[in-house]
């Protein structure tokens, strides 16, 4: 028993000052590509090289939906002039409408979590959350199974045909104020399973979403950020692009 | 048994029923006529000690090929055994009876092609769940179109499930798809007639993506990026057979520092995907601070993979004929220091759960799968090594150059929790030992081969962390998949798992499903 103590001592204090100063850790996010002015034959190359249509051209800029990005990192490594890159995590954005609960919510809430067909790796994400190294109690945030409990539902996976149904009553059983958190490339757009006959477009084909984290997987100081950005605490990342008038 | 003795045990028994098609030095096809089918799979499956790796149904442009994929230990290589039918008889005879691994293989194909296995005992209801899907869809035939969008169906409020228990006063515990903290979504029926559970029938395919579908028309390239995605905790393993599939078709000569480089990066996923693995473990016996000791092994060993590669889960590393990018050696060397730190705290860890009575008496005797049925069931990777069927395609089939590697292979008898928690501990140990290995091995040079893509199909084969994953891949002339079908290890565990989780009481189910160390991605594909 008293061995178990000896070792909990030894292993220091682990977690990370985030959010009250940012994480300087190595290997904490995978990062995303940066926008912005190129060389004009660059442009192009670019957007050529992208599979998931992540770059478009504005007068020449470099618009990036972050949204879109699932890591492949086609546009950066093997290529003569690489995308420039930035180590960032703070991803959260806003939505649709009305994102922020108002004060009740500023200090604690419960969060219902949903895989609807991930790959794994976003849910394996969230799972850190809950090590010494993220440690999300001392936020306030809590994991619940049941719906009736929840504040938060945080979806993961672009929703499948057989978790739709299960999607939708988790979400009718919440009771208001409720706000859908999306998290990962494939809950944002489909990612590379989508569209297809089994497969939605992402969260927003099913449910509202109020606060979207991009990352395939997002990392899990960015699903901390969604979450601060949920309970109003953390002001949302900017949007690179309206992605609603590029593609959709 | 060698290739000769086969061939001879063959050439006796079915005269003129079987015939060896083609052959190389690790692949003998053997075209078999359907009567002989069962009997043949039978003797290779219980006699001649082949494993199962899997049912490749393929929709030819006039016939159905069928393809029932063996392997041996070393020099008994593969044995490919194929049967053929035109398009209008879609009845086949089942191998189940005799080769119990193939069970649910047949299920899926009855499911998505519409193919008929005579004899087997339960089709129906598997991957397209009836209670949602009208019958006659079969979405892996040629003509159906995968990217119509989603047919908006209503779910069948009539449907019931199947029952097996049948004593009076049983009843049915449906658990899932949305169950528990973070888990994946997943239904069990659990049967019981009181306090103890009798049965439990998991219910999957609620994440089913169609994957093997959606990669159809499109380039190896973009398939890539799918076997990296479908099931992204082992991302490496599964690109990489993928890779490998591609790679044989192509005839493919690859760099060494290539290989070498691959050898370490799979290595590093097996060990995180096991510290995970136990993590989990230490989860389900809510034993706090044993928890958050492999919570802290799993997070480093991820930040680790992400400093050396950019990605927490590797993503983006592997190219067909090699790497995307290289490793510099330096930056190696320093990921093996750090996970060997890493590997000592979880020897830490082990020792200490080893003389945790607490601990250990929710792990012994616990789930148990005794070796014969662990064989029959085709059960795989650490699981199957708990309870003594110590095969590992890394030793058995070598690919990639474990061939010139230095590892052993831990096997347990008990076939229990507690076993399966020994060999994630012991197999850790392995990664971290061909990790030295492989970057000792690391000379200068290119880490990619340009790749002439070219018609034709071949199966990738990888011990990825969790058993043997197979992926066989058929190439058109323009180079694009004609047909990509994924076995994940996970598909051949889940259909063994039932076994372990008879008979018990409730609180103990957590436990029997980490133990497990399943993933829902991977197998519902
Ligand atoms: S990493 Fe891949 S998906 Fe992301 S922007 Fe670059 S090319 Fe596009």
């Amino acid at each position: 028993m008293s061995q178990w103590v000896i070792n909990g001592i030894r292993a220091g204090i682990k977690t990370t000052a985030y959010p009250a100063k940012p994480e300087t850790a190595a290997g904490v996010t995978p990062g995303l590509p940066v926008g912005g002015d190129y060389p004009a034959n660059n442009v192009n190359s670019l957007i050529s090289l992208c599979p998931t249509r992540v770059f478009s051209d504005s007068d020449g800029q470099i618009i990036v939906d972050r949204r879109r990005c699932i890591h492949c990192y086609r546009c950066v490594r093997g290529v003569e002039r690489p995308v420039n890159w930035e180590q960032s995590y703070e991803w959260g954005t806003v939505r649709d409408g009305q994102h922020e609960f108002g004060q009740p919510f500023e200090r604690s809430i419960h969060i219902c979590v949903v895989d609807a067909g991930d790959c794994g790796a976003c849910l394996n994400e969230v799972k850190q959350l809950n090590n010494p190294y993220y440690n999300m109690h001392r936020l306030g945030f809590f994991i619940t199974p049941t719906p009736r409990h929840a504040d938060v539902l945080l979806v993961v996976g672009p929703v499948t045909d057989h978790m739709k149904f299960a999607l939708k009553k988790v979400y009718d059983a919440m009771p208001a104020p409720k706000r859908v958190v999306a998290v990962g490339a494939c809950a944002l757009t489909g990612g590379v399973f989508a569209e297809s006959f089994v497969c939605a477009k992402g969260v927003r084909d099913v449910l509202p979403v109020d606060v979207e984290v991009p990352g395939n997987p997002a990392p899990p100081l960015a699903i901390l950020h969604g979450l601060l950005v949920a309970t109003g605490r953390k002001a949302p990342a900017m949007k690179d692009a309206d992605p609603t008038n590029l593609h959709e | 048994m060698n290739r000769p003795e086969l061939k001879e045990q063959i050439a006796q028994r079915w005269p003129g029923q079987v015939q060896c098609r083609s052959e190389s030095a690790s692949l003998c096809e053997l075209a078999c006529a359907r009567a002989a089918l069962p009997e043949l799979c039978a003797r290779l499956f219980l006699e001649w000690n082949f494993s199962f790796a899997g049912l490749i149904v393929e929709e030819g442009a006039s016939e159905w090929q069928l393809r029932y994929a063996f392997y041996g230990e070393g020099d008994a290589g593969w044995v490919h055994v194929l049967v053929t039918a035109p398009l209008a008889e879609k009845t086949f005879p089942s191998i189940v009876k005799f080769v119990h691994a193939a069970d649910w293989h047949e299920r899926e194909a009855e499911d998505l092609f519409g193919i008929h296995f005579e004899g087997h005992p339960r089709l129906g209801d598997f991957i397209l769940h009836d209670d949602a899907w009208q019958e006659n869809v079969e979405p892996m035939r040629r003509h159906f179109d995968a990217r119509e969008a989603m047919r908006h169906r209503k779910p069948d409020e009539d449907w019931r499930p199947h029952r097996i228990v049948q004593e009076p006063g049983a009843f049915v515990m449906p658990v899932g798809p949305k169950f528990s903290g973070v888990t994946e979504s997943v239904h069990f029926l659990l049967e019981t007639v009181g306090e103890d559970v009798i049965r439990s029938t998991p219910r999957l395919f609620y994440k089913w993506r169609a994957i093997e579908k959606m990669a159809e028309d499109k380039t190896a390239d973009e398939v890539l990026l799918l076997a990296e995605r479908f099931a992204a905790t082992t991302a490496f393993a599964h690109g990489l057979a993928f890779c490998q599939a591609v790679e044989t078709i192509c005839g493919a000569n690859l760099p060494l520092r290539a290989k070498i480089l691959r050898v370490f990066l799979a290595e590093l996923e097996r060990l995180r995907q096991h510290a995970g693995a136990i993590q989990e473990i230490c989860e389900s016996t809510a034993l706090a601070v044993a928890n958050a000791h492999a919570g802290i092994c799993e997070e480093e060993l991820l930040r680790i993979s992400c400093e050396l590669t950019g990605h927490r889960y590797l993503f983006g590393l592997l190219a067909l004929g090699g790497l995307l990018c290289d490793l510099p050696d330096d930056a190696c060397a320093k990921a093996l220091e750090k996970s060997q730190k890493v590997l000592t705290q979880l020897n830490r860890l082990e020792k200490q759960l080893r003389v945790s009575s607490s601990f250990l008496d929710r792990l012994e005797e616990v789930g148990i799968v005794p070796e014969r049925t662990a064989m029959v069931y085709g059960l795989l990777g650490p699981i199957a090594r708990a309870s003594g069927v110590v095969r590992d395609l890394r030793r058995a089939q070598p690919y990639s150059g474990y061939e010139n590697l230095q590892f052993d292979v831990p096997g347990e008898q008990e076939g229990d929790g507690y076993a399966r928690l020994r060999i994630l501990f012991a197999e850790a140990r392995q990664s971290v030992r061909i990790m030295e290995q492989a970057a000792a091995a690391l000379q200068s040079g290119s880490v990619r081969e340009p790749l002439q893509l070219r018609a034709g199909a071949a199966l990738g084969w990888v011990e990825a962390p969790r058993g043997g994953a197979f992926h066989w891949v058929r190439l058109d002339e323009k180079g694009k998949v004609a047909r990509y079908r994924i076995v994940p290890p996970s598909f051949a565990n889940w259909h063994g798992f039932h076994l372990s989780v008879e008979k018990f009481a409730f609180q103990d189910f957590p436990i029997m499903l980490s133990t497990f160390n399943l993933s829902v991605a991977e197998n519902d594909r």
